[in-house]
């Protein structure tokens, strides 16, 4: 690795503390799914993250990045007991608008089946606090795609009415489609 | 499940003295994404900054494109940028050299050789610019390991902006 800048790299100075709080807990690689679930997910992290790369042949664009959680340690709730709000530009209008009483949280978009397969919907899932048995669960993520003249950038928040701690999740395009070159990584911050 | 450590870091530039433009070559092809965190001001205001990928060398054809979100405190608004010559990153209201700014770049499946590239950003300025998300595109199925980011009217980044790019590696 070698890093330089447009002047003087000799002036380079500095650097930040590696952070030690980060860890790989699981991963779904490149596959043929739209759907990643995790199970049996350890409870000793304070909270999760999901990084999601995803592409959705089951339907036209845009379609969401859906997240469901569980309290059991092999399911999880889909039952309409989620709720989401979105915040969206499309390249030519913003937009926000949200969801109440749904079987899912909305995370970001991806491109379906009228984009090629080669563009992929990105997503960084944050599930905070999420062992908590006090609360219901928060959900916040960033995502969206470019597609050359279509796309979306998504700021979204999402609630999952539980008290439970999760203990499983899954991520998956929200038709339910599949592609190929899908990845779904779960990570726990302590 | 195999738990593993990650989300480590590469390199980091601070800088001692302005410069035009950050370059990071030959990253390291051993992670699943990388995160770029940039805390930086310009010497100008009315420019913006924008980033360019390469494989071996930075592309700097018409292969990219942005979709972007801004919210400027006053209203939200959103653009696109379609087949150019690299992908915004921060708007052009950043500056003056004491605003410093912040913006965390993911950069997803990096090193895949199958997909285009997809990168997202979050981007706040302090008292003189916006809070941005951004979808960037670079059509290639070329793993990256090089990456560039360049103000677009010549200002600089100045003496104290910082530049760092993390690894994360799914287990």
């Amino acid at each position: 690795m070698s890093s330089s800048i447009g002047i003087y790299a000799s002036q380079i100075s500095g650097h930040l503390a590696p952070p030690n709080s980060y860890y790989s807990i699981a991963t779904v690689p490149l596959q043929t799914s739209s759907v990643g679930t995790f199970t049996n997910i350890p409870q000793t992290y304070t909270h999760l993250q999901v990084r999601v790369m995803t592409h959705d042949s089951g339907a036209t664009s845009p379609i969401d990045i859906a997240l469901r959680v569980g309290s059991s340690t092999s399911a999880v709730d889909t039952g309409n007991n989620y709720a989401y709000h979105r915040l969206y530009g499309n390249g030519t209008g913003a937009y926000s608008d949200n969801g109440t009483t749904t079987s899912f949280i909305s995370c970001a978009f991806c491109p379906g089946s009228g984009i090629s397969s080669s563009i992929m919907g990105v997503a960084v899932i944050d599930i905070l606090d999420y062992a908590n048995t006090n609360k219901y669960k928060t959900v916040r993520a960033l995502g969206g795609y470019d597609a050359n003249g279509s796309g979306n950038a998504n700021f979204h928040s999402g609630l999952w009415m539980n008290t439970a701690a999760i203990q499983s999740l899954s991520v998956f395009a929200g038709s339910g489609g599949t592609t190929a070159n899908n990845t779904f990584a779960l990570y726990g911050v302590k | 499940m195999a738990i593993a450590q990650t989300y480590v870091p590469i390199a980091t530039q601070t800088l001692g003295s302005a410069a035009s433009s950050v370059t990071f070559n030959s990253i390291s092809q051993g992670f699943t994404d990388l995160v770029l965190i940039a805390n930086f001001a310009l010497s100008a205001t009315g420019d913006a900054t924008r980033i360019q990928v390469g494989n071996g060398s930075i592309d700097t054809g018409t292969n990219y494109s942005t979709t972007y979100l801004i919210g400027t405190g006053s209203i939200a608004s959103t653009g696109r940028e379609s087949n150019a010559s690299s992908t915004r990153f921060a708007g052009a209201a950043v500056g003056p050299s004491t605003d410093f700014a912040t913006g965390i770049i993911n950069f997803q499946n990096y090193s895949n050789t199958t997909t285009y590239k997809t990168w997202i950003d979050r981007y706040s300025g302090v008292t003189s610019s916006e809070v941005n998300a951004m979808v960037g595109l670079w059509r290639s199925t070329s793993a990256i390991n090089t990456i560039k980011l360049f103000n677009v009217v010549g200002s600089n980044f100045v003496v104290g902006s910082t530049f760092t790019i993390y690894g994360i590696s799914a287990a």
